[in-house]
């Protein structure tokens, strides 16, 4: 994958004298101390990832946490203390104002959290903005921005005015805003957040839509964990200007980095994030069937396990089917010999991208471990009831252990 | 008794002050004076020479365009028309003069100013007390150095008003300027605005209503400095007002003031219609 941005120590010092402030930063003392003796505010620091060409990257955190600071470190709405962003590789941090005024009318675009549309002008010239200010004559610009506004579902709508449109329908127009620019990275500052939650919803599917046609690089501000969840390909979660953990919500979810990123998940609808993927066990016993795998062999081995049930698996490790002591016995007393021919017949695989809520029916009605399959059938381990409540319950550290 | 030799001479000082710049540079005010004067002239001439029915359709049309609303038409072109009844008309057209004088070199100067004062927190910090000064002071103190600089006549009334008149768009512009959503500008800036682009794409579209209440308070402000400025030679209205004083004439002094306060009746109905129609144009022709 492309790396689109990469942040390198990244800094902001909000306050009269920086450099006082990063020295006592290099001289390990915390942002609170900083704060009492001089007076100024450590907004971020030390941020250091790297966003990929075409994901949505949400920076997550509690109010204060840093995370509009971070946003607007990136296009230089802020200006960084020290550090770099390097924008395909061209620190952004040291751009000039003419490269910096390109930089951002034709690659980056911003969405807010209170859309900032102008009230002076119609919905059509408000999506039009930023080209206007590139000095795209106007036949053109128009034509653009109702381009914009048709991907949004506005195009109706291009002659009213901001005050005449509903919250949701305002925040669309911020959208085609960024979007009428053909921008290479959206910024999205909390662009949801101020949205009632079924239109939050609705919003947040679309922009998943967008995605899906154009893979655009997505800067996502959230301190909704559900939306993060939702949409972010990756996350990066920030507590008191650090960012303190980076990765796929799954990750994160399972293995937060420390409590403050667990309290984030308190409250949290697990089954609705995990996918069976991420909670089936590879603990139980499987039989690879090739030749001269009986069913004799097959029940010696369940019985040395001390298993009641056995999941047999091609060469390549794709899904046959289940075997249990009973049934296999009934094949032997029957003159059987395929292993085949002792399946249980009303166990089915599911799919591992199930999501967990969708599959409790499933799990609790059936007689052994569910199987779950990926990709070309391909057997990916076992749901059983007991692993199942422990991820609903999800006191338990993590759900693998 | 106050310490007699704790006394500042500032009365002194300033008349020192005055004098020098009479001495030095009285070739440069008496230019500019004659720029002002030839414009003032011109102005007059076409308003008293103009026919007063065309001046009542040019009101009415003015008023039209301002405000759609012809029940306001009629009653500008009535007020306008009950001053010609007065007998004041010739006069009532010389202050009318003198006052677009003012108020457009009012506006040339204190929107520059406001937007300066805008953008700069120190022009502000000093620019707020000169304002306060020029506002509060009694406004017949400064006739005199404009009577010094300029002599008698149009041309120091023209001044005197404008000191006088200026402050209000002055401070208008710069709260509304002030006022624009910082969100809006931070929104501008993201998407590679100019400084340049942000004031004249943004900031002065958007402090537009608050500027025009600025405009229509110096309009009526001058109306009444204009009347003031008669003491100094200025013509018009005031100068039948000075004469009611001077021959203790009430009926001639009374007629005068009604006329006063119509004709700013009518400045203020048609200011306070392009104010109220700048706070936006959604379905009018001209909103680009």
């Amino acid at each position: 994958m492309t790396e689109k941005i990469v942040v390198k120590d990244l800094y902001k010092v909000f306050g009269e004298r920086p450099d006082q402030a990063m020295q006592m930063i290099n001289d390990g003392i915390d942002k609170d101390e900083i704060f009492d003796r001089t007076g100024q505010t450590v907004g971020v620091c030390g941020a250091n990832f790297t966003v990929h060409e075409g994901e949505i990257f949400v920076v997550m955190g509690l109010s204060g946490s840093g995370k509009s600071t971070l946003v607007r470190l990136l296009n230089r709405l802020i200006e960084p203390t020290s550090g770099q962003v390097l924008y395909d590789g061209v620190d952004i941090a040291a751009m000039s104002d003419e490269e910096l005024r390109a930089l951002r009318r034709s690659d980056m675009a911003m969405v807010f959290q209170s859309f900032a549309l102008m009230p002076h002008l119609s919905v059509i010239d408000n999506a039009a903005f930023g080209l206007e200010l590139a000095g795209v004559d106007e036949a053109e610009r128009h034509e653009r921005a109702l381009a914009a506004l048709d991907q949004v579902g506005l195009k109706a709508h291009a002659n009213s005015y901001p005050d005449e449109l509903s919250g949701g329908m305002q925040q669309r127009v911020g959208l085609a805003r960024a979007l009428a620019n053909d921008p290479a990275v959206m910024l999205m500052d909390e662009a949801f957040s101020a949205l009632d939650p079924l239109i939050r919803t609705e919003m947040q599917d679309e922009l998943l839509t967008l995605q899906r046609e154009h893979k655009r690089t997505i800067i996502f501000i959230s301190h909704d964990l559900d939306e993060a969840m939702r949409i972010g390909d990756r996350i990066a979660i920030m507590q008191g200007g650090i960012v303190v953990q980076v990765g796929s919500p799954e990750e994160i979810l399972n293995n937060p980095a420390n409590d403050y990123v667990k309290s984030f998940f308190r409250g949290v609808d697990v089954s609705t994030i995990l996918s069976a993927k991420d909670i089936a066990v590879k603990r139980q016993v499987t039989v690879i069937e090739r030749e001269g795998v009986g069913l004799k062999t097959a029940i010696n081995r369940l019985n040395k396990e001390d298993r009641e049930f056995g999941y047999v698996v091609g060469d390549k490790i794709d899904f046959h089917g289940v075997i249990s002591i009973d049934s296999l016995d009934e094949a032997i007393k029957a003159g059987k010999t395929k292993l085949s021919e002792a399946f249980l017949p009303d166990v089915e695989p599911i799919s591992g991208d199930t999501q967990v809520s969708d599959l409790i029916g499933t799990v609790a009605h059936a007689p052994c471990g569910v199987p779950v399959i990926g990709e070309n059938g391909k057997y990916l381990g076992v749901i059983k009831k007991a692993n199942l409540l422990a991820t609903l319950d999800r006191e338990g550290d993590g759900i693998n252990g | 008794m106050f310490p007699e030799q704790l006394k500042v001479p500032l009365g002194k000082w300033v008349n020192q002050f005055v004098d020098w710049l009479v001495i030095n540079y009285g070739a440069a005010f008496e230019a500019f004076a004659d720029s002002l004067l030839t414009l003032l002239v011109a102005l007059e001439q076409v308003l008293r020479g103009a026919p007063w029915w065309l001046v009542l359709i040019a009101i009415a049309a003015i008023t039209w365009h301002a405000s759609k609303n012809w029940k306001l038409v009629l009653g500008l072109v009535i007020a306008m028309f009950i001053i010609g009844m007065l007998g004041l008309w010739d006069k009532a057209m010389q202050t009318l003069a003198l006052m677009i004088v003012a108020t457009s070199l009012s506006v040339v100067i204190g929107i520059p100013v406001g937007i300066a004062m805008a953008m700069s927190n120190r022009l502000r910090a000093i620019m707020l007390p000169i304002l306060d000064t020029m506002q509060t002071m009694p406004s017949f103190v400064y006739l005199i150095p404009a009577l010094m600089l300029f002599g008698l006549g149009k041309v120091p009334a023209i001044l005197a008003t404008v000191i006088y008149a200026a402050p209000p768009v002055i401070r208008l512009t710069d709260l509304g300027i002030r006022l624009v959503d910082p969100e809006v500008l931070e929104a501008s800036r993201s998407f590679g605005a100019s400084r340049k682009q942000i004031l004249f794409g943004v900031q002065l579209p958007l402090a537009l209503p608050n500027i025009m209440a600025g405009i229509n308070q110096t309009t009526m402000m001058s109306i009444s400095m204009v009347v003031i400025a008669s003491m100094i030679g200025a013509r018009g209205l005031g100068e039948q007002v000075l004469m009611g004083i001077q021959r203790l004439d009430v009926g001639a002094g009374m007629e005068a003031g009604i006329a006063i306060v119509l004709l700013a009746v009518v400045f203020d109905r048609i200011g306070q219609a392009y104010g109220k129609r700048s706070q936006r144009t959604p379905n009018t022709g001209d909103a680009q």
